[in-house]
């Protein structure tokens, strides 16, 4: 039997997108503007009735497009307010300028999203082709396994983005997490309000007496520095992520991490993925074990910014790694999870580890135990040495070849 | 360049520019056109500094009207001539003349 691990923790079932909402509640932003977009739709919807029905406070913008919603949410952040919205996919792209403004203009926005994949062709099911095309716009990105990740990490979010004055964005798989039921554990209102804390920032537009532009022309002289702030304070935050999840651990109970490791520390292979896929792979992990195969699994929370040295630390006695991007980079390259990894392991300085990387579940293909299964034997096999680690993706589960 | 640019460290986040920086810059410049006062014609309705764009017309308190009319700051006048258009034709105390470089 599941037990809640905080002692006034509440278990209830709900959808990865209820408990976003139910956390959207409790943190009672002061404006929320969003618009609404399968599969992320409901977290804004049933926000929207707390607000109709008097639940919260919150002033909600109901706008005619995406790009209005996070320019509007833009404002009321720039204007001192707490602000947050929600989207997925197409409506994400649809931010695109937005996003990076936001990120520019150093406004502390939460955004709830739902992976969900990139037309076209159009499709509404769930890869990470969208948030991983907004990857370099300085957004932090905290990705979920399931509900409760994603219910934890949406309220550390808010912290994290108003400490590191940086927007944040929280996703969950579209589908497989954002419209399944599972048993999460939700705590009570007053103790996620503590938590968070009044927001206080330390210059708004609608502070009268200290008046000041912003988002003003910005040329050869200065623009340069503007934006090494920003990749800066990305790279700062990274200390603020783990001070979050320490208070949030001695508040609330969970522990959360930059990654989770999961049998990793002995670990002869190992796959490297982000999201539910994760939840699956360790059952993999567990059933190779049993057979005496030292597999391991290393399950990326924060993306952005990316944790450089400590995952090239952590894996770099791993003999073969295969890394699983559910987004195609569409680069002649790799994909952006590998890529990532396989930075930071040449820039440690990492000669153990040979990389594979692994494109699956595009527009929400089924990626099952079995194909999982298969990636860990050709990880076998390259680490063995009768497999040469191929120098573009792989691709998981597609036909590719003529079948008639 | 004479003037320190600031670096990163020392730049407010977020490309945040204090008000009244305007006041730095005299704008006035690249002007082609420059208004001319006439102090003897001059009402002092105040519909010339109501209608400046860059508050470039200069005024005084008054005993008598409470705000006068006391001239044109030409480091921030850029020659757009509304104050000209706006004052009234029958007092026409603001005429537009090619500026003398």
């Amino acid at each position: 039997m599941i037990k809640p691990v905080y002692s006034k923790g509440k278990l209830a079932a709900k959808t990865g997108n209820e408990v976003m909402a139910e956390a959207m509640r409790q943190i009672e932003p002061d404006v929320v503007a969003a618009y609404p977009i399968t599969p992320a739709t409901e977290i804004v919807q049933i926000f929207s009735q707390f607000v109709a029905d008097g639940i919260v406070k919150s002033e909600y913008v109901a706008v005619e497009s995406e790009h209005s919603a996070m320019s509007a949410t833009i404002a009321a952040s720039a204007a001192g307010a707490r602000a947050m919205t929600g989207t997925s996919s197409q409506g994400l792209s649809l931010m695109w300028e937005m996003l990076y403004i936001a990120a520019g203009l150093r406004l502390p926005i939460v955004m709830a999203e739902v992976n969900r994949a990139i037309s076209a062709p159009i499709n509404i099911h769930g890869d990470q082709s969208d948030t991983m095309g907004a990857r370099d716009s300085g957004w932090i990105q905290i990705y979920s396994e399931n509900s409760q990740e994603a219910y934890d990490n949406l309220i550390q979010a808010v912290k994290i983005a108003e400490k590191a004055k940086l927007p944040a964005l929280v996703t969950t798989d579209g589908f497989i997490i954002s419209h399944c039921m599972e048993v999460v554990e939700t705590y009570p209102d007053e103790d996620v309000k503590n938590f968070i804390g009044e927001y206080e920032p330390k210059r708004y537009l609608l502070d009268l007496k200290k008046p000041y532009t912003l988002g003003s022309i910005d040329l050869q002289d200065y623009y340069f520095e503007h934006r090494f702030q920003v990749a800066q304070a990305m790279r700062d935050s990274k200390k603020i992520v783990l001070e979050v999840a320490k208070d949030f651990e001695k508040t609330f109970g969970r522990r959360y991490d930059f990654y989770e490791k999961y049998k990793l520390d002995d670990a002869e292979i190992a796959i490297v993925a982000i999201g539910s896929t994760a939840g699956t792979t360790k059952v993999v992990v567990d059933s190779l074990r049993k057979n005496g195969i030292k597999a391991g699994l290393l399950k990326i929370r924060l993306f952005r910014p990316f944790p450089v040295e400590e995952i090239a630390k952590d894996l770099a006695h791993v003999k073969a790694i295969g890394i699983m991007d559910k987004a195609d980079a569409c680069s002649g390259a790799f994909a952006p999870l590998y890529s990532d990894v396989a930075a930071s392991l040449y820039a440690a300085g990492a000669t153990v580890p040979k990389l594979a990387n692994y494109v699956y579940g595009l527009g929400g293909r089924e990626i099952s135990i079995s194909h999982i299964s298969g990636i860990f034997e050709d990880l076998v096999k390259i680490k063995d040495g009768n497999k040469t680690p191929p120098i573009s993706p792989e691709y998981v589960n597609v036909r590719i070849k003529k079948t008639m | 360049m004479a003037d320190k640019k600031l670096s990163a460290a020392e730049l407010e986040a977020g490309g945040l520019v204090e008000a009244g920086t305007a006041a730095e810059f005299h704008t006035g410049s690249w002007r082609s056109q420059r208004p001319v006062w006439n102090k003897d014609k001059c009402i002092h309705c105040l519909t010339c500094w109501i209608s400046c764009p860059d508050s470039a017309i200069k005024t005084a308190p008054d005993e008598k009207k409470g705000t006068v009319v006391t001239g044109i700051d030409y480091n921030y006048c850029k020659g757009c001539g509304i104050c000209a258009r706006e004052c009234p034709p029958k007092i026409a105390a603001l005429s537009m003349e090619v500026e003398r470089k």
